[in-house]
């Protein structure tokens, strides 16, 4: 195998299909059920969105080799990648490897929150393009972000009921960045386009979620403009506050990374000799981006020393807009602070804020209070506070998802 | 969709649903919210719908912790929500 590319969304299929057009031996590995990330999801025999079909066609067309239901969980010194696969575990060694592993939503928490029926923004409209029946159903929307227009066109055109879709960045950063789409007339038709799929929900900004309560579920959540608070039932509350760049695989290789993502160069390599990054891993910037970035990636990966120019011209210019929509959405202080003491900040291990009052680091959160300790292994609570408190990571370690002792024990024989 | 109904059985029950639909949405839109209990016995539900939060685990043809955003449902998968941790 020439290539290893990790991960099936925008970034990962245009890396793949890049090199396997270059002539390179790839396999593609993906946890889901389908290549197509979380941005092209959709259901088995379900039409691909219009952005995805020509990558999908091309994807279909090459001799890339997909495996989904695949995560990679270890790497070895040798240079070997152990894919869950996931009954069984298997070594494989590439030449190189794009690491195109996408990125997870933040959460940050509140009382409240781990409800069922309490969901991420993007996690709902996951749900939603897996077939999640909301018909009538009450849907609150909050957070933060542009993701917020999209989920509730998606959530409205799903027959359900959405009461209010509330962002926490004040009107006035969000008035500046809309003026400013004039200088990007595509832009700012698609944003209307998006707006237009809710209009009959309004739109808050300078809104933001301070608790949600009910009893087997959610029923009725709380909402502050700060100033005023309000309650609003609902059947569903999703809230996100933007996305986190998923850099665990490009940790445990020792590639370096910083506050927005994994650290690559004009080529999209990383520090790791042979790894390569593209994509929201490498940087939240959103489907067209991780395209040149994985057309790029793909490209340089395969050994081609000139770089596409129409690729590289694509990502300086959405590189430019993606900074100008994370200083337009940037997080209010009040949001990092709605947890009391009793709120469970590690949902794992049902670790509350006040069990982490004298510590200082993920480490310590482990140690004394056992916070990142369980299964998701700190991508959700680590995240928080990392957000919250200003934590570096904490350190990675194998396996990177939890895999079957079955699989482990077939391995040792 | 026009495709054949897959059968699977949640706790006991025989529920019909769309090939291709995951296992966290067969169940939520069978009403089921609460698909685990945290370590302290609260209910759970699916948070982030991608594989990344672990808050959807249930047990799939004997298999536990098996998260439920990312399978697909198959013709005659039993299902067994309720598990703890």
């Amino acid at each position: 195998m020439d290539l290893l590319v990790v991960g099936a969304g925008p970034a990962g299929i245009a890396a793949a299909v890049s090199a396997a057009e270059l002539g390179a031996r790839v396999v593609l590995v993906d946890q889901g059920t389908a290549a197509g990330g979380q941005i092209w999801r959709r259901r088995a025999g379900e039409a691909a969105p219009r952005a995805a079909r020509s990558w999908l066609e091309r994807l279909e067309r090459s001799s890339v080799r997909v495996a989904s239901g695949g995560e990679i969980v270890d790497v070895d010194d040798g240079g070997g990648f152990v894919l869950s696969a996931p009954a069984e575990l298997i070594t494989v060694r590439p030449a190189a490897t794009v690491i195109a592993t996408g990125a997870r939503e933040l959460f940050l928490p509140f009382p409240g929150w781990t409800l069922p029926n309490v969901v991420g923004a993007g996690g709902l409209q996951a749900l939603l393009k897996g077939g999640l029946d909301v018909r009538g159903r009450r849907v609150v929307l909050a957070g933060s972000g542009p993701l917020l227009l999209p989920v509730a066109a998606t959530v409205t055109r799903a027959g359900a009921r959405l009461a209010i879709v509330a962002e926490q960045a004040p009107a006035s950063a969000l008035g500046a960045f809309t003026r400013s789409l004039w200088r990007s007339p595509r832009r700012l038709v698609a944003a209307g386009v998006l707006r237009a799929g809710f209009l009959g929900t309004r739109y808050a900004a300078g809104t933001w979620v301070v608790r949600a309560d009910g009893d087997d579920r959610v029923r009725e959540v709380t909402f502050t403009d700060g100033s005023r608070s309000w309650r609003e039932a609902c059947d569903y509350l999703a809230v996100g506050y933007g996305l986190v760049p998923n850099t665990e695989l490009a940790r445990l290789l020792g590639a370096a990374t910083g506050a927005s993502g994994i650290l690559v160069d004009d080529r999209q390599a990383t520090t790791a000799p042979g790894v390569f990054a593209a994509g929201e891993c490498a940087g939240i910037g959103g489907a067209p981006l991780a395209i040149a970035e994985g057309i790029i990636a793909g490209t340089a990966a395969a050994g081609v020393a000139e770089l596409p120019r129409s690729a590289v011209a694509a990502r300086a210019r959405e590189r430019r807009f993606a900074a100008r929509l994370a200083s337009a959405f940037a997080l209010r202080d009040e949001v990092y602070r709605l947890a009391d003491d009793e709120t469970v900040v590690c949902r794992c291990e049902d670790v509350r804020a006040g069990e982490l009052g004298g510590v200082h680091d993920p480490r310590e959160a482990r140690l004394h209070a056992r916070a990142g300790m369980g299964a998701c292994q700190g991508r959700v609570c680590g995240a928080a506070l990392a957000a919250a408190r200003g934590w570096s990571e904490g350190a990675v370690r194998p396996p990177l998802f939890p895999i079957p002792v079955s699989a482990l024990i077939a391995r040792a024989d | 969709m026009s495709a054949t109904f897959v059968r699977i059985t949640v706790d006991g029950h025989t529920l019909a649903v769309e090939p291709g639909t995951t296992v966290a949405v067969a169940l939520l839109n069978h009403g089921i919210t609460a698909f685990r209990d945290s370590v302290k016995g609260t209910p759970r539900g699916p948070v982030c719908g991608m594989g990344i939060c672990f808050e959807c685990r249930v047990t799939v043809n004997g298999v536990a912790g098996v998260r439920a955003c990312l399978v697909a449902c198959t013709a005659d998968m039993i299902v067994q929500t309720g598990g703890v941790a």
